[in-house]
């Protein structure tokens, strides 16, 4: 089959591969029809999660044909159009009978402090992930669903991830009626947690980027209130400044590991790889955020230390909350709201681009050329 | 305005943003948020039916994290460890836990060996690596590369130099290897 293949830094190529065949009696194999370049995968292309492997696939956002089913299989057979949540999980472990999915402890040997994910390095349990012909599908029982009749594709496979993620980063914000909500980040995560923040009786939604292009989606697709750091002295006092020196009820870092706005914290994490992340938009959440605040962290960080503001935090009595997030938890609430069309996740999506030519892909998306958002990767064979 | 207990008025009511943004207000209710509480029993157990999972079998010695008390009944079998920058992983795992920097610090540095090695070997293969196609950076031609990024007030292009840099780094040093073990041979030859 035709895959996606690390070759190290900033390298990817299409490689032919083995199908992947079944490795426990609760294993599918499933023939990718769409898959998705996430934010995420670019910590990976750049090098900066450990253990990331030359020869791995990456992909965790994905929907297929499932083509082969284990013995013990009995939700899915042959046939059946699936869309998989990014996280690998096992449905009765202490953390999944409580809806932790995403912090599953029977999936990853490599490491206790996080989950499962499809083609996310070895630190998330080294397996081969969706950007190619064919997955491997661990707990076929638990983790897949079939797509309803009346949903499209591309909106089935930005609820694997994106979608699924920007609404649950709004829950953990524990937003009230009219609270002001600044998301820091217009990628498609946070244009999603824009957009949901809306959802739970957000007053006021603000979201700041740097990327012209992607700040403009923020306003049509989420209608947000929109501000460019770069045009700012210092964003935290401007947000202080529209905020009645109080400063934002809720802050969600939609931004991550790789963030922009201060050379050397983003030189010493994403080139040199001297902190787990490169906490600029999480540092301004922690000093935008009124006192008593809440901050919802969804970017991703790497296991290292990173150098957080903990004392401004402490300070101001905020509360932290975080997680990858348990994307199946979501889907029945999201379906809802797909259904009663107040959300239409597909909106987002800028390129389809063919698995053959994913190196491109990639370059495209992280150096935001050609006003990419969302980009999603079409295997060969369909 | 002065520093009191309320805030100023909002600049829009609840009505007004129910009838400007569809859904507005649905999830109101935490009841309503899947996600609210943190911890909450999932009956169905989303779909599992056993207490613990059935075993994958072990193929080649998993390496695992010194925190977990046995090896995961399910795990990824994806680039089983090879060579020097397998030794490093194997010793990464074996030796620290995931509380040490040690652990993550050789791990990354194992991935730098990875690529290294990876590279050399693919010298010796019908596809050796290819940066140019490898790092897709013919999508700037086409994909408008300069236009993206001038006049545009983005703060990334300050370091988007150094990115080259890090691509070129294991070439440089793959080279700097062969002209140096090429000398030090012509000079045994001698
Ligand atoms: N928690 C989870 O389950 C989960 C799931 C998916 C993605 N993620 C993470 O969420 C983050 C965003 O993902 P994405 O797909 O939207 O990625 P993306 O790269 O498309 O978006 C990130 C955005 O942040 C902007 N940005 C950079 N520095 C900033 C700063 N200082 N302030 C404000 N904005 C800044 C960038 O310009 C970009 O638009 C990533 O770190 C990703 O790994 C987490
Ligand atoms: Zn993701
Ligand atoms: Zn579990």
């Amino acid at each position: 089959m035709r895959a996606m293949v690390y070759r190290g830094p900033y390298k990817v190529r299409v490689e032919e591969k083995d199908v992947p065949v079944v490795e426990h009696p609760n294993d599918a194999i499933v023939r990718v029809t769409l898959a998705a370049i996430c934010g995420s995968d670019l910590h990976l292309y750049h090098g900066m999660m450990p253990d990331t492997r030359v020869g791995m696939t990456f992909g965790h956002e994905f929907i297929g044909v499932v083509e082969d089913v284990g013995s013990s299989v009995v939700n899915l057979k042959r046939g059946d159009r699936v869309m998989v949540p990014f996280n690998i999980f096992c449905g009765t472990c202490w953390f999944c009978a409580r809806g932790l999915y995403s912090n599953c402890h029977n999936v990853n040997p490599n490491a206790t402090a996080v989950g499962g994910i499809y083609g996310y390095s070895h630190t998330c349990g080294g397996y081969d992930g969706g950007q190619a012909e064919y997955v491997r599908v661990p707990f076929a029982d638990v983790g897949p669903t079939v797509i309803p009749e009346w949903m499209d594709d591309e909106d089935a496979v930005m609820l694997t991830d994106a979608l699924a993620t920007g609404y649950f980063g709004a829950q953990l914000g524990d937003i009230v009626e009219g609270d002001v909500v600044v998301v820091f980040g217009a990628g498609p995560v946070g244009l999603f947690a824009a957009k949901s923040a809306w959802l739970m009786g957000a007053g006021r939604v603000i979201v700041i980027d740097h990327l012209e292009y992607r700040l403009a989606k923020a306003r049509t697709f989420a209608h947000a209130e929109t501000y460019n750091f770069t045009e700012y002295d210092d964003i935290v006092v401007h947000m202080k400044k529209i905020t009645d020196h109080l400063g934002a009820d809720v802050a969600i870092d939609a931004v991550g590991a790789e963030a922009d706005g201060n050379l050397t914290q983003h030189v010493t994490a994403a080139k040199l790889k001297l902190q787990g992340g490169s906490p600029v938009a999480l540092n301004w959440a922690i000093d935008s955020v009124r006192k008593g605040g809440t901050i919802s962290v969804m970017g991703a960080y790497g296991p290292m230390f990173s150098a957080v503001k903990f004392g401004d935090a402490l300070n101001k009595g905020l509360t932290l909350r975080m997680n990858q997030c348990p994307v199946k938890r979501q889907w029945p609430r999201l379906f809802e709201h797909i259904r009663n069309g107040y959300l239409k996740p597909s909106d987002i999506v800028t390129h389809r681009i063919p698995l053959e030519h994913i190196a491109e892909g990639y370059h495209i998306f992280s150096a935001k050329l050609d006003d990419c958002i969302k980009p999603l990767i079409v295997p060969s064979g369909t | 305005m002065a520093y009191t207990s309320e805030r100023p008025p909002r600049a829009e009511s609840s009505d007004d943003l129910r009838a400007r943004i569809p859904g507005w207000g649905v999830d109101l209710d935490p009841k309503d948020r899947p996600s609210v509480p943190k911890l909450r029993i999932q009956e169905d157990r989303t779909g599992a039916h056993w207490e613990f999972p059935e075993r994958q079998e072990e193929k080649w010695p998993r390496e695992r994290s010194t925190e977990h008390k046995f090896l995961t009944p399910v795990f990824g079998t994806s680039c089983p460890p090879h060579g020097i920058s397998g030794a490093m992983r194997r010793f990464a795992y074996r030796k620290y836990s995931e509380a040490r920097a040690a652990h993550w610090l050789l791990l990354l540095a194992a991935d730098r060996v990875d690529a290294g090695e990876q590279h050399l070997r693919s010298l010796l293969t019908t596809r050796p690596d290819n940066p140019i196609t490898q790092t897709g950076v013919r999508s700037e031609v086409f994909a408008h590369g300069i236009s993206a990024r001038i006049g545009r007030k983005r703060a990334d292009v300050r370091h988007h130099p150094l990115d080259p840099i890090i691509v070129a780094a294991p070439w440089v040093v793959a080279a700097g290897l062969v002209v140096k073990t090429v000398r030090s041979v012509r000079r045994r030859r001698r």
